[in-house]
């Protein structure tokens, strides 16, 4: 047991306790401060494995402008201060979210642990160079359908905003 | 490195976070005091006053630590924390001195900007967990005026990196050079303007307006908690002020570096300091909209003109790396 060891397993330990807090708490805010430490802690899961770069750009996409979004948005709509009630789901929905999420995990853990081996693998840094030559020459197509994927859905957003609105303002 | 170092070098960063900020406090009472012929910081202690910050420290400690009572009340007490440490962290990777940084990062530069995108976070629930309409309103246009200006921030220091071939920081003042002061003079700019954005400082301070929204997210504070609001504005400061000098100006390049490598780095720093405290002087607040307009139709645009001039340079000079 390394102190990387150990370095990992409090990582994905904050990481596990906070989603899990983040989906079981009643404070519509919390839940959503709580995404936050779950996605720095596996920032640092990713940090300690030698991915510098993932970790950064997790930080920077994922805490800095995600859920700052979400807050942004609860706040804009409602964001009262205490549990909201109304937002609670039902028993039923409730067991089948769990059901749903553990048959999801149990499919991944499967997949996943029989790949991993038993061997420790050597703890590589991946240099951003590295990275970047991947990205921008192996996968630079699939990199390029994915962003013509996320225009089309912002663009689409962006019209449905639109006509919705407009039609809103005519009938009034 | 052994732990002693480990040790050493975060007592460093932590005396420095400390002293720092402090001294561009005081350099902006007497800065705004001399340029708009302000009485008040001037008087305190005789000779140009300047026993005002040590006063207004002591009064900080003094006042109650009120928590209003429909606040959430844990989270009212850890926003101070959550806008402070990021830029603590955040001053860690600034390279001081040739070879020198507390901690020498291979993706320094974008791990400055992930640091400093942390702190918006610390306005934001400050702002919602007071329970108060204006603290309420202050956090969302400080959300709005964030995200709006993270971009440009980001594209400018994009364009900077893709010059040097390099993330890190100590990488970027080595391969700077002097010519680069014109060929990267847009992107500075925007970086410079997005940088006084981010800190929501005037001209851009309409989260904190006082004049409409009484003090935005910091409505509530009183006490410490709101000077530690205050000591992450001036560290925010100091780290953006090392930040530019580091990516615009070469860092602790000059002569004599090897020596005086870390005089360079102080003194350029506090140079940007000056001149985002002048602007702070010189300019009126915007409105609300006209941010937002300046943000996306103009820096925005510019810079990624920049981004795109500097690699049409990177390619003609076969590139820099």
């Amino acid at each position: 047991m390394t102190s990387l060891d150990l370095a990992f397993a409090a990582a994905g330990a904050v990481t596990l306790a906070a989603a899990v807090l983040a989906v079981t708490t009643r404070h519509l805010v919390h839940s959503a401060l709580w995404l936050v430490l779950s996605l720095g802690g596996l920032a640092g899961c990713y940090l300690v494995l030698g991915a510098e770069l993932v970790a950064l750009v997790q930080v920077l996409v994922y805490v800095g402008a995600v859920v700052v979004l979400v807050i942004f948005a609860l706040m804009l709509t409602r964001a009262p201060i205490g549990p909201s009630p109304e937002h609670t789901t039902s028993r039923l929905h409730r067991a089948l979210a769990a059901l749903l999420g553990g048959g999801v995990t149990a499919l991944l853990l499967a997949v996943l642990v029989p790949l991993a081996g038993r061997e420790a693998v050597a703890r590589t840094p991946v240099v951003s160079a590295v990275i970047a030559g991947d990205l921008f020459a192996t996968w630079v197509w699939p990199f390029e359908a994915l962003s013509l994927l996320l225009l089309l859905a912002l663009i689409g957003a962006f019209s449905v905003a639109r006509l919705t609105g407009g039609r809103a303002q005519g009938e009034s | 490195m052994s732990t002693l170092e480990v040790i050493l070098r975060a007592a460093g960063l932590l005396a420095a976070f400390l002293l720092l900020p402090l001294l561009v406090g005081q350099t902006e009472h007497k800065v705004m005091a001399h340029m708009q012929g302000r009485l008040g910081p001037m008087y305190a202690g005789g000779f140009h006053g300047w026993a005002q910050l040590v006063a207004d420290g002591a009064k900080f400690v003094q006042k109650e630590d009120i928590v209003p009572a429909a606040a959430d009340k844990r989270l009212f007490r850890l926003a101070p924390a959550l806008a402070l440490i990021p830029y603590l962290v955040a001053l860690a990777a600034i390279p001081v001195h040739p070879g020198f940084a507390v901690a020498d990062l291979p993706g320094g530069a974008l791990f400055v900007l992930a640091a400093t995108s942390v702190g918006i976070l610390g306005t934001l629930v400050a702002g919602w967990a007071s329970a108060n309409k204006y603290a309420l309103i202050g956090a969302m246009r400080s959300a709005a005026q964030l995200i709006a200006y993270e971009l440009p921030l980001a594209l400018a220091v994009a364009s900077v990196t893709l010059a040097a071939g390099t993330l890190s920081l100590g990488g970027i003042i080595e391969a700077w050079k002097p010519w680069w002061l014109l060929w990267q003079l847009p992107g500075a700019l925007v970086f410079l303007v997005a940088a006084v954005a981010e800190l929501q400082r005037p001209p851009f301070d309409m989260p904190i307006a006082d004049a409409e929204i009484v003090f935005g997210p910091y409505t509530e504070y009183t006490g410490l908690r709101f000077a530690f609001f205050l000591l992450a504005e001036y560290g925010g400061i100091v780290v953006m002020s090392l930040l530019f000098s580091t990516l615009y100006l070469g860092g602790w390049r000059g002569p004599f570096d090897d020596l005086a490598g870390w005089a360079w780095t102080l003194l350029k720093g506090f140079v940007i300091a000056l001149l985002l405290i002048w602007i702070r002087v010189s300019w009126p607040r915007l409105r609300e909209d006209q941010l937002q307009r300046f943000a996306w139709l103009t820096l925005i645009p510019l810079a990624l003109l920049q981004l795109a001039v500097t690699a049409v340079g990177v390619v003609l000079m076969g590139g820099s790396s």
